[in-house]
């Protein structure tokens, strides 16, 4: 891993994007980095576009500016690709991880020449089979983690099946299918 | 042992709140206040603390809590952002008058208008001559830090202090954070015994009365003694802190200035952007530093005129304007150091910036050690009054 990752997330209000990079902070944190997790705040209301943020580091980096040249983005949010410049200062060495349906190729073309990884994967998909409900965040999560390598994949399947225990301590039905969301996101992420 | 943990800028203050375990917290719980409040009062309810948690219906009645408590005997807490701190503007002088040492934590934000919920500074530097101590924080840890120290430096001098952080730029944002140990932080902070209090049976008094002008010179005459005093006790506690916890604050700190040609004074969590673009700078050969104010009342004049007597040229930064068609207020008190230590060798430049949470990058403040190279160079001073990344 470079000493330090930084991460942007492109979601709409109350979809859980900014809850997702506070995950992703958590996760790192948990395997020893320093993390910066923070939301860019606009007005707030359902359905707006909302940007949040991460710096993943072995030294606890300074800054406390927005990120403008992210080595990852992540758009939970297929629709928000044509409304927001989504690979705007994207590194090429990096990648885009979309929520969608849809495969790497059919997507490419829509994001104005990025040269790097553009991955997908089905989260509301997976949401529905495995949660029943439509929360696209855990196997985003995982998609990241997984494109990315920021976090250890072992270490974090670990990690999250302890605090999903944490969590959800007097609903112990619900952990097994974040559970299984999880690992399907990490399986069925795709790159082209 | 420290523990190490991962919390926003408003849940360690919070987290701070829990361990001190005060009186009383007087405060508003809506917008325009904190997450403070909010997360404070959970530990209310859980049994976690014994404060007693009295909700009002504005900030005046916040502050005026507060000073109800704290002149009955009691250690009380209210916390406030933005607009809900100028809305206890009035009551601030009172609390500061009547030499009541509450602690009021701050997550700065811009004030209305045009209507903005971001970072700046205007709510904080409103209130500046209201007799309050003022410590800034640039990070999490350093908001958490300053909370533990706040009591212990107010009760000592008898005047109230405010822990400022940087709203959502710091308050909202998760970051890695060194806790202390419950135990050990009520230890430092110790318990409050008060000299004078309203609930001492023995020694009835009467407090905030009317002041006629035989006395009211000399009250305040105390007040600004009290400030002078502060200094030496916010070092002190600082020393204290550090022999306990290892981290070593003061009334600044001076980054890379040992041999500085160029210099910025900055407040707040953009003091860590700074460090990178001066660490930038420097791996090009370039001597710059930085001063970070930590404690913006007391007003560190002679230390900042002494930091700065060998630079060339310096920009004073400020995250709000004073409207005068000058200068911004760190710059006006930088200046006034400066001539007052009969230092006249450094050109200087008052730079507002980040305004309304208008993002303060890197590449931002590289600007300005640009245009300071530049002055340094000719001697030419330029417009001394400047905007940061500003659209004209």
């Amino acid at each position: 891993m470079k000493d330090i990752v930084e991460i942007r997330w492109h979601g709409r209000g109350g979809q859980g994007a900014k809850t997702a990079s506070l995950l992703l902070a958590d996760a790192a944190f948990n395997t020893g980095k320093y993390v910066q997790g923070f939301p860019e705040y606009g007005p707030e209301r359902m359905g707006a576009p909302i940007t949040a943020y991460n710096r993943i580091s072995s030294e606890r980096s300074t800054v406390h500016s927005n990120i403008y040249e992210p080595d990852y983005v992540v758009v939970v949010d297929e629709t928000l690709i044509s409304a927001v410049d989504v690979t705007a200062g994207l590194k090429k060495e990096g990648a885009i991880v979309i929520n969608s349906g849809k495969s790497p190729e059919e997507l490419r073309p829509l994001l104005k020449g990025y040269e790097g990884r553009v991955c997908t994967i089905d989260a509301g998909k997976i949401s529905e089979e495995e949660l029943g409900k439509n929360f696209p965040n855990t196997p985003m999560l995982a998609a990241i983690v997984k494109v990315s390598g920021v976090v250890d994949a072992e270490e974090f399947v670990k990690d999250m099946e302890a605090s999903f225990k944490h969590k959800f301590a007097t609903k112990p039905q619900v952990i097994e299918g974040n559970m299984r969301a999880l690992k399907r996101s990490m399986e069925e992420v795709k790159e082209g | 042992m420290s523990i190490r943990e991962r919390l926003s800028g408003n849940e360690a203050v919070a987290y701070a709140m829990k361990q001190i375990n005060p009186d009383v917290m007087g405060a508003y719980p809506i917008t325009p206040s904190t997450e403070i409040p909010q997360y404070f009062s959970a530990y209310v309810d859980n049994g976690e603390v014994d404060t007693d948690f009295i909700a009002v219906e504005s900030e005046h009645s916040a502050m005026s809590t507060c000073i109800g408590a704290e002149a009955a005997g009691c250690r009380a807490i209210s916390a406030t952002s933005s607009c809900g701190l100028i809305y206890m503007a009035e009551m601030l002088y009172v609390a500061a008058s009547d030499r009541l040492p509450i602690t009021l934590a701050v997550s700065c934000r811009a004030l209305s208008g045009p209507i903005n919920i971001n970072n700046d500074h205007s709510d904080a530097m409103s209130v500046r001559d209201a007799g309050w101590l003022m410590l800034f924080a640039e990070t999490n840890q350093e908001a958490y830090d300053n909370y533990l120290q706040a009591m212990r430096i107010g009760e000592a001098v008898s005047l109230p202090i405010m822990i400022c952080q940087d709203g959502f730029i710091t308050s909202h944002a998760i970051e890695n954070i060194e806790l202390e140990e419950t135990e050990k932080v009520r230890e430092f902070v110790g318990e409050y015994k008060p000299q004078h209090y309203l609930l001492n049976k023995d020694e009835p008094i009467a407090v905030g009365p009317y002041s006629t002008p035989v006395y009211y010179m000399e009250t305040k005459r105390a007040q600004a003694q009290a400030m002078m005093d502060a200094k030496q006790v916010i070092q002190d506690v600082a020393d204290e802190f550090a022999a306990w916890t290892g981290r070593q604050y003061g009334l600044i700190e001076k980054y890379e200035m040992d041999d500085a040609e160029e210099a910025i004074i900055i407040i707040g969590s953009s003091a860590g952007t700074a460090r990178e673009a001066i660490k930038q700078l420097r791996a090009q050969g370039r001597k710059v530093g930085m001063i970070k104010i930590r404690s913006f009342r007391p007003f560190p004049a002679a230390e900042i005129a002494e930091a700065l007597k060998n630079v060339k040229a310096f920009a004073a930064m400020d995250k709000d304007d004073s409207f005068n068609a000058h200068c911004g207020p760190i710059f006006a008190e930088t200046c006034a150091g400066l001539y007052a230590n009969g230092i006249s060798g450094p050109k200087g430049i008052s730079y507002i910036y980040g305004l309304g949470g208008r993002d303060v990058r890197v590449e931002s403040i590289q600007h300005v050690f640009a245009d300071l190279e530049k002055i340094a160079e000719t001697g030419d001073v330029g417009e001394t009054y400047r905007y940061l990344d500003v659209r004209e």
